[in-house]
């Protein structure tokens, strides 16, 4: 089993996780959450050290790095992205990106077993970041693309009317705005979940299992807002 | 010691690899003022991204360029402010990650210290004490330096930097981004003797600078002209050149009173504004006339680089100077709070 360690500064939350296995037990994850608005510069450090100390595993030991790619707060994903760049460049280790919507996913799955899942992020100036994702058995597999949208504009995905959806996130503190036809499909929301790094590291580590490696460079945030926040002047 | 220096506070990726022993080792940079130059200025969101992906390729290109690996590094410095704040993170956030992962200090270095000390980075580097002209389009400072971490804050800008009112100017003119080279190329074919800008806050005792309201002479200028149907291209460089001389003969008046009052011989000039060869001229002549000596980076130092970050960041390193677990990024912070290096 591989030895990984994610970390995860998109919301106010601030994350570190890692992901090994003691000789001679199964593997288990060591994991630490703060809401730390403001403070990841400062709290980012000092938790990767509590969590390596408390497996005691060393940095050298890493068989690869994660981090929360986004969406979520442009300047949160790049504190995260240039920490884990700078440790996976630095131990020469592959470095994984993990989306935030992803871990929102798995973490409703894995504590309310929850099946059909819509992770939504307040994505401020009158959006949401979203993304559909269907859940068995530990894994979940995306339904489309994730997207960056109004909330009046966010249905769900098509065929899939009829299942029992739950709403994840703080997207869904714009459940006003939300359309009635999926207001009905969503049977419950739950908007003060944050993602956090104990399931991006269970993510990361499937996709290390299943032979993915990418070099820290190409490991860059995902923002989905490209567009809209800036107009040229001429 | 070889010491790692990191820059992205503003619009250029910089990194550098700096030895005690041998000097500069290697030095690259990455310019984004094409990006910006689309939106008349820097977009601060473009341009931590654009930190973002770049910062990496560059530090292996420095790497490669000095036969090194990263396990030779014995320190990494960074920009830790002043500066765009998610600009500042980015390099704050890579140095402190590489350095854990190295096990080697890091330390967030003063964007200016860097600035003021890149002439040490030349074969004939001033020695200390010394003035030194900050002038960028950020910047409009006379600095004292008494020594690493001595500086003493004789003037500023109270308003617009000397290199932003030639932006605006450019921009009054229709003429691109970042508007000091292309001011200076109109300047050229400017007659001299037809127009007079005023020389902001130079009739009076002082050494603060004021470009704002150059910047609304200018455009009064150019509105006058243009209504009087003879804003042609010989008066457009006209504009340019009386500009051009209002800002020089201004920063050249303080520098003269700057070098008076503190009974310095050696004056530093540094920043993107220092590259305006007719302000060079000036300030050569003036150093001439009282037997002072200027010194200026070499033109790539001049403006924001990763090399004089290296350097600032290994004088401190050396003397035992280094950052705790957080990451720092400060957007403001006075020159004159530095203190000589603290172990």
């Amino acid at each position: 089993m591989p030895t990984l360690l994610a970390l995860d500064a998109s919301s106010t939350a601030c994350s570190v996780a890692l992901w090994h296995q003691p000789a001679g037990r199964e593997a288990e994850v060591v994991a630490r959450y703060v809401e730390a608005p403001r403070e990841h510069t400062r709290r980012l450090m000092p938790m990767i050290d509590e969590v390596l100390a408390e497996a005691g595993v060393a940095l050298a030991d890493l068989d690869a790095l994660a981090y929360g790619h986004g969406p979520g707060s442009f300047t949160g994903l790049r504190i995260a992205a240039g920490t884990a760049q700078g440790l996976a460049y630095g131990l020469d280790k592959p470095l994984l990106g993990v989306s935030t919507l992803a871990a929102l996913a798995l973490a409703a799955h894995r504590r309310l077993h929850l099946r059909h899942v819509l992770p939504a992020l307040d994505a401020r100036m009158g959006e949401i970041y979203v993304g559909a994702y269907r859940c068995q058995d530990g894994d979940i597999t995306p339904l489309g693309a994730e997207a960056v949208m109004p909330p009046e504009r966010l249905t769900l995905p098509p065929g899939q009317e009829e299942v029992d959806w739950v709403g994840v996130g703080s997207g869904w503190t714009l459940w006003p705005s939300m359309n009635a036809n999926l207001q009905a499909g969503v049977s419950q929301h739950l908007d003060d979940w944050q993602p956090a790094a104990e399931e991006l590291v269970r993510l990361a580590a499937q996709r290390y299992a299943a032979g993915e490696r990418t070099a820290p460079a190409q490991a860059q945030p995902v923002y989905l807002r490209d567009q809209v926040a800036w107009q040229k002047r001429r | 010691m070889r010491v790692l220096g990191i820059e992205t506070s503003c619009d250029e990726t910089g990194v550098a690899l700096f030895d005690s022993q041998r000097g500069l080792l290697a030095d690259a940079l990455y310019s984004q003022v094409a990006m910006h130059a689309d939106f008349g200025g820097v977009v601060p969101e473009l341009a931590s991204r654009d930190h973002t992906r770049r910062l990496l390729p560059l530090i292996d290109e420095v790497l490669g360029e000095a036969g090194l690996g990263r396990r030779d590094l014995d320190g990494i410095a960074y920009t830790a402010g002043p500066g765009l704040v998610g600009a500042l993170m980015v390099g704050a956030a890579t140095a402190h990650g590489m350095a854990r992962a190295l096990g080697i200090p890091v330390l967030g270095v003063h964007h200016m210290e860097g600035h003021l000390l890149a002439p040490m980075l030349e074969d004939e580097a001033p020695d200390f004490p010394f003035v030194a002209l900050l002038v960028s389009g950020g910047h409009t400072q006379l600095v004292e330096v008494l020594g690493l971490g001595r500086y003493r804050l004789l003037g500023e800008s109270v308003d617009d930097a000397a290199g932003e009112a030639f932006d605006k100017a450019a921009k009054m003119l229709g003429l691109d981004y970042p508007g000091g080279p292309h001011i200076a190329r109109l300047a050229e074919r400017g007659d001299p003797k037809r127009l007079r800008f005023p020389r902001p806050m130079t009739d009076r005792p002082g050494l603060d600078f004021s470009f704002s309201g150059l910047k609304t002479h200018t455009l009064t200028a150019i509105r006058q002209l243009e209504a009087t149907g003879a804003l042609d291209d010989q008066a457009r460089a006209d504009v340019a050149r009386a500009f051009e001389e209002a800002v020089v003969d201004t920063l050249v008046i303080k520098c003269r009173r700057a070098l008076d009052a503190s009974g310095q011989t050696r004056l530093v000039v540094a920043g993107g504004v220092s590259a305006n060869r007719r302000l060079r001229e000036r300030l050569e002549h003036e150093c001439a006339k009282r037997g002072a000596r200027a010194y200026y980076p070499r033109g790539r130092f001049c403006t924001d680089n990763g090399a004089m970050i290296a350097y600032a960041g290994a004088q401190r390193l050396l003397a035992g100077e280094r950052d705790a677990a957080s990451m720092l990024a400060v957007p403001r912070w006075p020159l004159d709070h530095l203190t000589p290096p603290a172990a």
